[in-house]
């Protein structure tokens, strides 16, 4: 029954996408109306992975050495502070951006700049984990063969955190790829912006799917590596066990400018934002220029979030538990391969579950008439959030899942406990803090989300995200500030939990105790 | 009757019989040790009695009530067989009180209480009732889940491996501790381990397995001193084995005459253990070279080259030491009974 499950969402949440690369089989030649559009889409695109990559690893990883390696007033604070722009989406910075008027924004340079100020967080946390699981028996190994501290660090410390880093880097562009919203608003021509227009403006579905694939193997390429990435810095964390590497005490002007520099960066990523956009909202009340329909897009956000947040972690338990079950290889496989849409843009994944949904319409015709049973309607929205969004949720069941070793299930079963029993007493519990973190990680996520749903939205369906898009597409910021305020304030949720989970996990760094049966007190991680 | 019975149980996975034919009984009241290098099926053996595994043949009976057999399989929840498991596998979201309660919930809310209370008195935690586990020290998750297993009263305790992940010097403590809790509560109980100290020092009998079957059963003395085959001498602490001609009670050897445990005659091959040698120095001359020498504190284990070319192992008290290089006479110490093997 395991395998089965699992297999079977598996091949719904990745069969679409397996399914783009077939129009150019089904349709050839149905891109080369818009022609011009892959060139310019590879040009644009190339320059953000090379700027947006050059920048999250410069600032993040030199943030990251900062507060790990130096001692100065407030570092403590700060290190999380550093973190907060994560709940900034490109898209509301823009909108930030653009009202300010800044002179060449509308450029791929302004892009990049958002991208990287946004984004570099992703390379910040990683690098960071990797300094703090250094052993400083190897620092000092090395500096017992003559180097100096920081020469130890540049040629030990570096090194053994570079797959980390890279990895990171690797997070950072896959999100700037799936980006939609701020290239479409700085008119940078890259594949997202390439995708809507196709679809919206030219509604050539064909070859819409074709610019998809062309970006979906650019995507996959990075997640590839992240992944390998992500396997050797494993590795490298565990060849290295022992205390923190000491932190070296900075004094006078050098500790001054340790504290002012991450602080003016923040203020200006996420106060100064904020701080306008409280002032804008205040004056969009006060001289009525909220969003038509803002009522709507309000009750619309939350309703689609909300259900999501119970949906897509009830499907992600499923396939966790499923995999569990079978304990099979082919269970595991396919759980993963069920993991793939994230990370994927959303105009791919819209583009790619609207085929499966419009073959089934045109099966539903007959009976129903409308033809658009699926594809109009919020089903279409939640089976592309699900295939978008799983492998957020399943990251954190499966984490929780894998706290549950199989020999407590065989404790409570010797202690008298059938099948059903020992789900209530001993899975809910220990899962119920997972099952919470993946709900809110999804509901922000969904809240965010701009591509996926203005081209799956039903009519009248507009979410605060859309409003926002919208609103700053037409250069009215004071109507979009509103609305763009409360998606900043929902996305601190999942920031604020992951400072709260380390600043826990803090004390228990000193003692890692591989407490009761692999009962690892550690949080998970918490991609925003 | 035995209160646990396995008759011909065997076991395999893919192509590997971990437990093949296996007999074993265990009388109530018992503390029996299975011991054997890892991978000889011991923690099958376990898993097919506490329920977790199904035997392919043979079957389990616990207080004349089958509960593996053909055709039958009782679930583990209703075996009333405690595990004791290696790395505890407690509740990490339950308290010390609420792990031990944990098998005792179908009980009316007074027995719950008081059998949890005392228990916990039992291991002596009842200081700890509401901390939780990830608070405990090794060895308090350990008497935790003793405790936890000795609750619900059941027919068997199953301990598998519980001092592999202790510290050295808790462990001997906690071996005594644990003997004497598993006595109070009169349980009757079953571990398996591959420390054969810790089978001799704790077990009313040793089960000595090998490749899924068990090679010998009988209390420690008999095992280490009449070991039924050359692995089993071997495996059960360090040995020597000389051949030799027997005579009625008496075989003759290259270091000389030892007593046989029983009469045999003939060319056989016995086995001599380190400490049913000794060693003595007379102006020079003697039949072996000290080839090294392991000191452990209360005695010492000297590997000798003999004359004849043969290694040997002899263990003394470390109150004479001879040095590396020293030529000595091996012999049989007074009253050295050994046994014959294959």
């Amino acid at each position: 029954m395991g395998l089965r499950t699992t297999v079977l969402v598996a091949v719904l949440v990745a069969g679409p996408l397996v399914g783009l690369p077939l129009s150019f089989i089904t349709s050839p030649g149905a891109i080369d109306q818009f022609s011009g559009f892959v060139p310019e889409a590879v040009a644009a695109t190339f320059w953000i992975l090379i700027g947006v990559g050059g920048g999250t690893l410069v600032l993040g990883t030199a943030l990251a050495a900062l507060v790990s390696f130096f001692e100065f007033p407030g570092r403590r604070w700060i290190e999380w502070v550093l973190v907060l722009p994560l709940a900034m989406p490109s898209y509301v910075f823009t909108l930030f951006a653009l009202g300010l008027k800044v002179p060449g924004i509308r450029s791929t340079g302004g892009a990049v700049a958002i991208f990287t100020l946004v984004l570099y967080p992703y390379v910040y946390l990683l690098a960071r984990s990797a300094f703090l699981s250094q052993s400083r028996t190897l620092i000092e190994a090395a500096r017992g063969l003559g180097m100096s501290r920081s020469r130890a660090i540049f040629r030990v410390g570096l090194p053994l955190a570079r797959p980390a880093i890279l990895g990171g880097v690797a997070l950072a562009l896959m999100e700037a790829l799936a980006d939609f919203g701020t290239v479409n608003l700085l008119g940078v021509r890259t594949f997202t912006d390439a995708i809507y227009r196709v679809w919206i403006e030219a509604f050539d579905r064909d070859a819409a799917m074709q610019l998809a694939t062309l970006l979906v193997s650019v995507t996959l390429t990075l997640l590839v590596l992240e992944r390998l990435l992500r396997g050797r810095a494993r590795h490298a964390q565990m060849a290295a066990r022992g205390d923190l590497v000491p932190p070296l005490r900075l004094r006078g002007l050098p500790a001054v400018a340790a504290v002012l520099v991450p602080l003016a960066l923040v203020a200006l990523v996420v106060g100064a934002p904020v701080v306008q956009l409280v002032s804008w909202s205040l004056q969009s009340i006060h001289d009525d220029l909220l969003p038509v329909e803002f009522g709507a897009s309000v009750r619309n956000s939350l309703l689609l979030s909300g259900m999501s947040a119970v949906l897509v972690p009830l499907v992600a338990l499923l396939l966790a538990y499923g995999a569990r079950a079978s304990g099979s290889r082919t269970a595991a496989t396919a759980a993963r391969t069920a993991t793939i849409g994230y990370g994927l843009p959303g105009s791919v994944v819209a583009v790619a579950v609207i085929v499966p949904l419009s073959w089934i319409d045109h099966r539903l015709d007959g009976a129903f008439g409308t033809g658009l049973l699926l594809t109009g309607t919020v089903i279409g929205l939640f089976y592309a959030y699900l295939v978008r969004f799983l492998a957020l949720a399943w990251g954190a069941v499966e984490s929780s899942l894998l706290r549950v070793p199989r020999q407590l299930d065989e404790a409570a079963r010797g202690l008298g406990s059938d099948r059903l029993d020992v789900l209530a007493r001993v899975h809910v519990p220990l899962l119920s803090a997972g099952l919470v973190t993946a709900a809110l990680l999804v509901f922000v996520e969904v809240m965010k989300e701009l591509p996926a749903t203005l081209l799956l939205r039903p009519l009248g369906g507009d979410t605060m995200a859309i409003a926002v898009w919208q609103a700053t597409h037409e250069s009215l910021y004071k109507t979009a500030a509103l609305p763009a305020l409360m998606i900043v304030l929902v996305g601190l949720l999942p920031v604020a939990m992951m400072i709260r989970l380390s600043g826990r996990s803090g004390a228990s760094e000193v003692e890692a105790s591989p407490a009761a049966g692999g009962w690892v007190d550690e949080p998970e991680a918490v991609p925003a | 009757m035995s209160h646990v019975r396995m008759r011909g149980l065997s076991k395999s996975f893919a192509s590997v019989r971990a437990v093949r034919e296996l007999n074993l009984d265990i009388e109530r009241g018992e503390l029996l040790a299975v011991l054997g290098p890892s991978g000889c099926g011991k923690t099958t053996l376990l898993r097919m009695i506490a329920g977790f595994e199904r035997p392919d043949a043979g079957c389990v009976v616990v207080s004349d009530e089958v509960v593996a057999g053909p055709g039958r399989m009782v679930p583990p929840e209703k075996r009333k067989v405690g595990m004791v498991f290696q790395d505890y596998a407690l509740f990490p979201h339950l308290t010390v009180e609420g792990n031990v309660a944990f098998g005792l919930t179908t009980r009316p809310r007074e027995e719950r209480d008081g059998t949890t209370r005392r228990t916990l008195e039992l291991v002596g935690l009842q200081h700890k009732a509401t901390c939780p586990v990830y608070d405990l020290s090794g060895g308090e998750r350990q008497r935790v889940a003793l405790a936890r297993a000795l609750a619900p009263g059941p027919e068997l305790v199953l301990l598998d491996e519980p001092f592999s992940n202790l510290d050295a010097t808790l462990r001997g403590g906690l071996r005594r501790e644990v003997e004497l809790i598993l006595r109070d509560a009169e349980a009757t109980a079953l571990l398996v381990t591959h420390d054969q100290e810790e089978a001799l020092s704790l077990a009313d009998r040793v089960a000595v397995m090998r490749d899924g079957q068990i090679v010998q059963v009988g209390p420690p003395v008999e095992v280490y001193g009449s070991p039924a085959t050359r692995w089993a001498a071997q495996f059960v602490g360090e040995v020597n084995v000389l051949s030799g001609v027997a005579r009625g009670t008496g075989v003759e050897t290259e270091l000389g005459v030892f007593d046989l445990r029983r009469p045999a005659t003939g060319s056989v091959h016995v086995a001599v253990r380190p400490e049913q040698l000794e060693l003595s120095t007379r102006d020079g001359g003697g039949n072996a070279e000290v080839v090294s020498r392991e000191f452990r504190g209360h005695d010492v284990l000297y590997r000798l080259r003999h004359e004849a070319g043969k290694t040997l192992l002899v263990q003394l008290p470390s109150l004479e030491l001879h040095e590396v290089g020293d030529t000595v006479f091996v012999r049989p110490a007074p009253a050295a009974v050994t046994a014959l093997v294959d």
